[in-house]
């Protein structure tokens, strides 16, 4: 099933949403990656808050190539999520709602998705070239010198994600290679 | 004995940044034939939504010269000297890499190299690559340049296996590590697998195995046959295009082999994601 969502995303929003639907994000949505992700945890630790508004929002696992003139950002595919799979379940806690990446999630962190109802949007990989042209601002946040790897602000239209995991549990990593497997 | 010929490194810097750039905008025609292929074939609804817009990924690269990937990968380059050639100008592997270092500030592409790998701090300019040398016959100078997306990357392995293990032991293996590697190698995948060498040369064997053009099969049958019985065992394990399920999971599986010790059978298997880049110059 299609949908399009308003950014940032409520957990109301989020509940409805299932694994396999195929959605079009329009909004504000952050991006931080790895190095990105530490420091939010280790600021978090030293009790000095977050550099973004975590309430409801979206993080894109992403770390963009440099953008050409006169356009806002360079290739801009998703990330290998389980990279966050550490630090993830801290910031849906505080109220993260969304996560935008690629690959295998731990089952601390799909816990934590149903826990808050919040949700793991898979966007596909290596597709860098066709998301950016989604991407209709961008912004650096924080963290300027991690390079490709700082903390950035977007302005989305129409971004292409899949549900992968939802509040309720599902999985379509699992249940749509089943359906395709005819090997044991 | 032939004569010797020398070779200008500027003219090196300059044939490595070029292939830097192109190799991030377009994809070889062998690889671009598979993905188009792939769509056709593809049995599952979302997995061939998933193929068309890669091919849109692919055009809007293209046209626009963004990178396929923003993940524009660690430089890795396999060169082939000639042992009649003469370099004049810098060290080799300084031209190398400052051709590197142009090609990605030029290209617009992305700096993913920290100088250590526990201090991590970025070294701005995507150099150091990895450079395999190999000394050859003739005064020509061949270079492949394969810049290598670590998505992929890390879910590749090494195992060190029983020779009593033999030809299922070496199946087994591809097959668990493509299997594990699921949606994380954003599949559909290429897969290199080295088998023989010791550790280290399985492991390179491997890379270069990637640098095939997809559809050559080996020279050696049994090499061949298991290459072809490899990707039909590998596209039935149902990953599937982005890892969500169907019928492509991998485009070609290349299996380079080396002369081993009495005692062992290295299986190398390293894995490349979609974006599967490469490109040779002679010079």
């Amino acid at each position: 099933m299609n949908k399009s969502i308003q950014l940032p995303i409520t957990a109301e929003v989020a509940s409805k949403l299932h694994a396999g639907d195929y959605v079009y994000l329009n909004g504000v949505m952050y991006v931080a990656r790895d190095a990105a992700h530490k420091r939010m945890i280790e600021s978090l630790e030293r009790e000095e808050g977050l550099p973004i508004d975590i309430e409801n929002a979206t993080i894109y696992y992403m770390g963009p190539s440099p953008a050409r003139e006169g356009k806002p950002i360079g290739s801009a595919g998703p990330t290998t999520a389980s990279r966050m799979d550490k630090y993830a379940p801290t910031l849906l806690d505080l109220g993260q709602k969304a996560m935008i990446g690629k690959g295998k999630r731990t089952k601390e962190v799909l816990d934590a998705i149903v826990r808050n109802k919040a949700v793991y949007f898979a966007a596909i990989g290596g597709a860098g070239a066709l998301l950016s042209k989604c991407i209709k601002e961008s912004e650096v946040v924080c963290y300027d010198d991690l390079g490709a790897e700082a903390i950035r602000k977007l302005r989305v239209e129409d971004f292409p994600v899949i549900v992968v995991a939802d509040c309720e549990g599902n999985n379509l990593y699992e249940t749509a290679v089943k359906e395709f497997r005819t090997i044991s | 004995m032939g004569t010797i010929r020398t070779i200008q490194t500027d003219e090196l810097v300059n044939v490595v940044k070029e292939m830097c750039i192109k190799a991030n905008h377009f994809l070889a025609p062998d690889m671009d034939r598979a993905m188009k292929d792939a769509l056709e074939s593809e049995r599952s609804p979302l997995g061939k939504q998933i193929l068309s817009q890669l091919q849109d990924n692919l055009r809007i690269a293209g046209e626009e010269m963004i990178p396929i990937c923003q993940d524009t990968g660690m430089a890795v380059l396999f060169v082939e000297i000639g042992q009649d050639v003469h370099f004049e100008g810098m060290l080799l592997e300084d031209a190398l890499n400052e051709g590197v270092r142009r090609g990605y500030a030029e290209g617009f592409l992305r700096k993913s190299v920290v100088s250590d790998p526990l201090l991590r701090v970025n070294t701005k300019d995507n150099t150091p690559a990895i450079i395999h040398y190999f000394m050859v016959a003739g005064d020509k100078v061949k270079i492949t340049f394969a810049p290598k997306g670590f998505g992929s990357e890390n879910m590749s392995r090494v195992f060190m296996l029983k020779p009593a293990e033999g030809e299922e032991g070496v199946k087994k293996a591809i097959l668990t590590a493509v299997d594990d590697a699921g949606p994380n190698a954003c599949p559909p995948m290429v897969i290199g697998v080295g088998v023989g060498g010791d550790f280290e040369k399985a492991a390179i064997m491997a890379k270069q195995a990637l640098t095939r053009e997809v559809g050559e099969r080996s020279p050696l049958p049994h090499i061949a046959k298991m290459e072809e019985e490899m990707l039909s065992k590998i596209n039935q394990l149902g990953i599937g295009p982005g890892g969500l399920g169907g019928t492509t999971t991998a485009l070609a599986v290349n299996i380079n082999t080396y002369p081993t010790h009495i005692a062992g059978l290295p299986v190398a298997i390293n894995i490349c994601c979609h974006v599967n880049r490469h490109i040779t110059e002679v010079i």
